[in-house]
């Protein structure tokens, strides 16, 4: 019968419309603004550097290193070395960035400079919404900056494996130490 | 009384006695699914010549790669084809791990054939959806369609991070291991995808309309298809059987049970047609996948991911793609990037059939034989 199937797509249509009213599988719409998704734990945006302690700037993990300079796709890291050395948690003397920009406008948030980054300081954010004027969009390590208690708390399983990692460093580093036998006193 | 006198229209260059109009359909038209434009020249409705017009998305893809690593060269190829950007990086993945020389681990081969397959079902429902569309069916089945690809979507970006931009597979294996739960989520999609095509083709397969606007339109000859390196659905509409997962045999695609649809006409019907039931094949390898995934590493413990400086050789890495073959062709020189990267997109090959298939069709036709090729912008001008 010529309409048959016009007919049976209208009754499909027809099924979906009234089962949007009570079958949350049907509705899947998210007004947006208003109502957010809560955001998977996976989810990467823009990268953001690691700092231990309370002090933003003094306890960056990050070693002006320049992997992830190198290997961004995208060529939007800028890190200037500092000219003097500073103990990191190890008790090493590391330099340290005296500027680090990422220009998010740039920035595909592909994750590459975290997979490569040796001192898990740098770190895939999951913060979206970032429209602003484009001078402001140049991320300074002042803006980049976010503490551990805040990536323990937006990728929690990575933080926590992390943490034990850093944690089993530091306890080698410090049983090294102490195997060093101390100089012996001059003799008078 | 004075007769009026006959009107003559003036002629042009002996193509008819009458007017031909031309028309630049694009860039910016919403059925020409993204920056591409069709000079097209008609008689009344008719097409009597038709010009693609591409390069608006240009975006220098090989000559990047040829200058960073070949690591950060991942990412930029999720952006060809940015629906499909998983099968994207398994093409680019495995041209390089045939120029290394690596193996893949089976847990990833199983990850790959995963994610690869679920790539397959959102691609070809969106074009259903798409295609649909431009048929005049405007906003219910794409709705529909972009329904179950958010739930796929929403499984990348459980494994991934992003939901598009997967940025996925490494050389040697993948980035990460499956998440808690992942398997079983994929597997409850999978469960529903099914109920989904039976609901999608009673809402449209039969209908007297599409049937009417798409069968016998934009034929496609076999023996056109074959000559024009035309892949993918399009070839096998067409009544060619040529599927590279059943030629080469790539990855671990000898494992799996699978069949491969045929169309007889290659006309617009038999390549929606034969989408949907690709899908089906697609959904019993998935199956068969989530069943036999074994545990294990991820990531081949010989694989160099930073500073990779292949020997100086060459290699050419091809898959079934949802759009057809995508083949990455590789030269290195022994440096830290490839001395040459080529890309082998379906969509640009398959693109060069469209005059053929639009000849003698109207203006109306001409929109949806180019759904029914299934391109996407950012994979033809790269």
């Amino acid at each position: 019968m010529l309409g048959r199937g016009i007919i049976r797509g209208l009754i499909e249509t027809g099924r979906n419309f009234c089962g949007s009213y009570h079958d949350p599988a049907r509705l899947t719409t998210v007004q947006y603004p208003e109502e957010k998704l809560p955001p998977q734990e996976n989810a990467r945006t823009i990268p953001f550097l690691v700092y231990d302690g309370a002090d933003p700037l003094a306890g960056l993990r990050c070693t002006a290193c320049t992997i992830c300079e190198q290997e961004c796709p995208a060529h939007c890291i800028l890190i200037v070395k500092d000219t003097v050395k500073k103990p990191d948690y190890l008790g090493k003397m590391q330099f340290h960035p005296k500027v680090f920009d990422i220009d998010i406008a740039v920035c595909m948030g592909c994750g590459i400079c975290a997979e490569v980054c040796p001192f898990d300081s740098i770190k895939m954010d999951r913060v979206f919404e970032l429209a602003r004027d484009r001078r402001a969009m140049v991320f300074h390590k002042t803006d980049l900056a976010k503490s551990n208690e805040y990536f323990r708390e937006i990728h929690p399983g990575e933080a926590a494996a992390v943490d034990v990692a850093r944690a089993e460093e530091q306890r080698k580093a410090q049983a090294k130490k102490a195997a060093i036998p101390a100089p012996a006193p001059a003799a008078p | 009384m004075i007769a009026a006198p006959e009107f003559q229209a003036p002629s042009r260059g002996g193509f008819a006695d009458h007017d031909l109009m031309e028309v630049a359909m694009g860039p910016h038209h919403p059925s020409t699914h993204g920056v591409f434009r069709m000079n097209v020249v008609l008689d009344g409705e008719t097409v009597v010549k038709l010009t693609p017009v591409f390069g608006y998305l240009h975006r220098n893809h090989e000559k990047i790669a040829e200058k960073n690593s070949y690591l950060a060269s991942i990412p930029y190829t999720d952006r060809l084809d940015y629906i499909c950007s998983m099968t994207n990086n398994w093409a680019y993945v495995l041209s390089v791990e045939k120029l290394v020389g690596l193996g893949v681990p089976e847990r990833a081969e199983y990850i790959r054939v995963l994610v690869g397959e679920l790539t397959r079902l959102f691609n070809h429902a969106c074009l259903a959806g798409f295609l649909l569309q431009d048929m005049g069916a405007l906003g219910t089945p794409l709705m529909y369609a972009f329904r179950e690809r958010e739930k796929i979507l929403d499984l990348f970006e459980a494994l991934s991070g992003s939901r598009m931009m997967c940025n996925y597979m490494r050389f040697g294996g993948c980035r990460c291991d499956l998440p808690d739960g992942w398997l079983e989520e994929a597997g409850k999609v999978v469960a529903g995808f099914d109920s989904f095509l039976d609901e999608f083709e009673a809402l449209l397969s039969e209908n007297e309309i599409l049937r009417a606007r798409s069968q016998g339109v934009g034929v496609l000859p076999r023996e056109l298809a074959v000559n024009a390196g035309v892949t993918g659905p399009g070839l096998r509409a067409s009544g060619v059987n040529y599927d590279i997962r059943k030629v080469d045999q790539y990855g671990i695609y000898n494992r799996f049970k699978f069949r491969v649809p045929l169309g007889a006409r290659g006309d617009v019907f038999d390549r929606y047609m034969v989408r949907i039931l690709e899908m089906r094949e697609s959904l019993a390898i998935l199956r068969q996948a989530v069943r036999d995934i074994p545990a294990g590493a991820i990531l081949d413990p010989k694989a160099k991911l930073r500073n990779l400086r292949p020997k100086p050789g060459e290699a050419y890495g091809r898959i079934e793609a949802p759009k057809g073959e995508l083949g990455f062709y590789l030269i290195s020189d022994g440096g830290p990037a490839p001395w040459r990267y080529r890309i082998r997109p379906p969509s640009f090959v398959n693109l060069t059939v469209l005059e053929d298939m639009c000849l003698g069709h109207t203006i109306a036709d001409v929109v949806i034989i180019l759904g029914s090729v299934d391109i996407v912008l950012g994979e033809v001008d790269r």
